[in-house]
């Protein structure tokens, strides 16, 4: 029984691992889809991110120089989708695509020109990535049976990014519930007009929300490769930001549930990794395979309407025009 | 802030298209000098790789249809203002109904039957892969942008497990098929030059080229000489409108979607059919979403497309010779030029639109002038 208890305990201890970059990416997705703004790039930012940490994590040595730079290296590609869909009102699918299908080009072009490795980066060290974070007295409360393991699997012992993400996201709801900026930022994403109206500019405001979402997306890629990797390989992003996008439409674009369909995702991937050619009493071998399609079925069938109604804001996808 | 005059229909159709193309094809170059390498040499290696060589125009003639058929796919659909990125995982399922088809009937049957039904299998089963999104966004509103990607998604898994369970070939531990019986191989070109004694280099090209051409001129028959053609463009144009003209607007929807992402599942003649002869992992590699690239630049009418599809061909054919020319520079290249044409021609399609159209104005204005 205590060997179930402890699997468990490292399944959900895997499923925050997991659950870090698409908890960052939702966040990410949530500001720019709730400003108007849909966001398929996700997937595009979250690779440069990776790519860009990495490569300057190896070269100078510092993680924290990495993640610096991947922040601005995801911002950048979140102006370039804010000059097509806010400036030159481009069509947003077409232009995420676009951010997606470059940074899946140029991650890979750019690392074989720089390390001639076949498009990976060198392996850092520990000095150059984030390393997990041992909390105080793990020993101490090791002793005591139930708290000790939980508290040394689940609070201590995540990556520093992991906590960040956890706390994005409290600070993503306070700030769109609960401030000035969020209400006008959701009403940019309802009813546009209205916010013009009042003589407050939508593209500022798209254009800050944009700007968050690269933030957030640059943080998730050093996680990505200086955090749970040591170092860049190709498409190390695989699909994670769509799955951070179907996270953000299970939540009904609300940031709560979609941190928790973060999480579900995580331990839905998470537990496909530990189940890996285990049988399991009456279905036979798990079905691994399924079990990874899972947010992909979900989301279609909550959008076909069949788990309640998935409202996404008024105005998105739609550029506004005076 | 002065509206423009609108662009004259020859430079919307033609000039336009040549100045984003042109402007990514710069910032390629400017990426290609940034990694130290010479942008004119590159664009001659990659020309070179495309048409000069003996084999390079039959190459690039495969991919060219790769592209036609994913280009007429995501078209279509445009044409009926949706907007389906799915046609990677419909051309995947394509492929697992032309492999069916191959297995199944492969070894007992002629090629004249064998052929005829791995084709049709491939075009329905994409169409049923599209069903689904067609069906929701048509009936219950959810929105088959969303859709499509998710079922992308849904289609590589289903896929890992059929070819890695069911559908493995005995004894093997790569997940693929057995090779289909002869029977079912799509012929190639230089074959059947070769059996009436002409020779040429030998290439992947096959005859499903024939069968991309034939969709191109179908795509044009039905958008613009049909009644449902007529029904499609107006339901593209204005939902509300077609509604009230008495257009069953679900009923366009869903067999527009259909016939999408029977296109998309064509592909797999050439690349299952055609080359590979068996069904295997991530045979779509990406040219589902090259298809988004190609109906933008070809403006979703099929000469468009056709030299759309062969611009990409050329490009895809051509970027593989990057690799043994260069050291800084390798195939990967073309993934940044097909993320730029599609950035300009696609997301900033308008952004020369306005200075253009300024431009052309003053030309214009001073040969009336000088006119009168």
């Amino acid at each position: 029984m205590n060997d179930f208890m402890l699997q468990f305990l490292l399944t959900i201890d895997a499923t925050f691992r997991v659950a870090t970059p698409l908890i960052l990416c939702a966040m990410a997705g949530m500001f720019s889809e709730r400003s108007g703004i849909i966001d398929i790039s996700l997937e595009g930012k979250l690779l440069a991110g990776a790519f860009v940490a990495a490569t300057v994590a190896t070269t100078t040595g510092s993680a924290w120089l990495g993640i610096l730079c991947a922040i601005l290296a995801s911002v950048g590609f979140a102006l370039v989708h804010g000059f097509a869909c806010i400036t030159h009102r481009g069509n947003q699918v077409v232009s995420g695509l676009a951010i997606n299908i470059l940074a899946s080009g140029l991650t890979v072009t750019i690392a074989i020109a720089l390390f001639h490795q076949g498009g990976q980066t060198p392996p850092l060290g520990r000095s150059e990535r984030f390393t997990p974070l041992e909390w105080p007295l793990v020993e101490t409360l090791n002793q005591i049976p139930a708290v000790g393991s939980i508290y040394r699997e689940l609070i201590s012992g995540h990556n520093l990014i992991t906590y960040i993400a956890l706390l994005a996201v409290p600070v993503s709801a306070f700030i769109f519930y609960r401030t000035r900026f969020g209400l006008r930022l959701r009403a940019v994403g309802e009813l546009p007009q209205a916010v013009d109206s009042a003589g407050v500019s939508v593209a500022w405001l798209r254009y800050r929300a944009v700007i968050i979402a690269g933030i957030l997306c640059g943080i998730a890629g050093a996680y990505l490769s200086t955090a749970q990797g040591a170092g860049f390989v190709r498409e190390m992003s695989a699909g994670k930001g769509y799955i951070a996008l179907a996270a953000v439409i299970f939540g009904k674009w609300r940031p709560y549930p979609a941190f928790f369909a973060c999480l579900l995702f995580g331990f839905l991937e998470a537990s496909s990794a530990r189940l890996q050619g285990v049988e399991i009493p009456l279905i036979g071998e798990a079905p691994t395979q399924l079990m990874l399609a899972l947010p992909y079925i979900m989301v279609v069938v909550l959008l076909a309407g069949f788990i309640g109604k998935a409202n996404p804001p008024a105005a998105i996808g739609q550029p506004y025009v005076k | 802030m002065k509206s423009a005059p609108p662009l004259p229909y020859w430079a919307d159709v033609i000039l336009l298209p040549v100045i984003n193309l042109l402007a990514a094809l710069l910032v390629c170059g400017v990426i290609i000098a940034m990694l130290g390498e010479n942008p004119f040499s590159a664009l001659s290696v990659m020309i070179k790789g495309a048409f000069v060589y003996p084999s390079s125009l039959g190459y690039t003639l495969y991919y060219t249809t790769n592209f036609i058929f994913t280009g007429l796919a995501v078209a279509i659909a445009f044409h009926a203002m949706m907007f389906n990125i799915g046609g990677e995982g419909q051309a995947y399922l394509g492929g697992l109904g032309a492999g069916l088809a191959a297995l199944w009937l492969g070894a007992d049957f002629s090629p004249l039957i064998v052929l005829p039904v791995a084709v049709i299998a491939s075009a329905l089963f994409g169409a049923a892969w599209a069903f689904v999104p067609g069906y929701l966004q048509a009936k219950r509103g959810s929105h088959i942008v969303i859709t499509t990607i998710m079922f992308n998604f849904i289609a590589s898994s289903l896929m890992v497990w059929l070819l890695a369970g069911p559908l493995i070939q005995k004894g093997q531990q790569s997940p693929q098929t057995p090779t289909f019986d002869a029977n079912a191989f799509l012929p190639k070109f230089s074959e059947l030059l070769a059996s009436v004694s002409i020779d040429v280099a030998r290439s992947p090209l096959n005859l499903s080229f024939v069968l991309a051409l034939a969709a191109l001129v179908f795509f044009w028959v039905l958008v613009w000489k049909t009644r449902f053609g007529y029904e499609l463009r107006a339901v593209g144009h204005n939902q509300q409108a077609a509604h009230y003209a008495g257009i069953n607007v679900p009923r366009v929807i869903i067999i527009t979607m259909l016939i999408s992402g029977a296109f998309a599942g064509l592909m797999a003649t050439n690349e299952i059919l055609g080359v590979q002869h068996k069904v295997l992992l991530n045979f779509t590699s990406g040219y589902g979403f090259t298809g988004i690239a190609v109906a933008l630049m070809g403006r979703n009418h099929p000469v468009g497309i056709f030299l759309a599809s062969l611009l990409f061909g050329a490009l895809f054919q051509g970027g593989a010779e990057l690799d043994f020319e260069f050291d800084s520079i390798t195939r990967e290249m073309v993934l940044v030029i097909q993320g730029m044409i599609i950035l300009f021609s696609g997301a900033l399609a308008y952004m020369f639109n306005r200075p253009l159209s300024h431009f052309l104005a003053s030309i214009l204005n001073r040969k009336q002038a000088v006119n009168e």
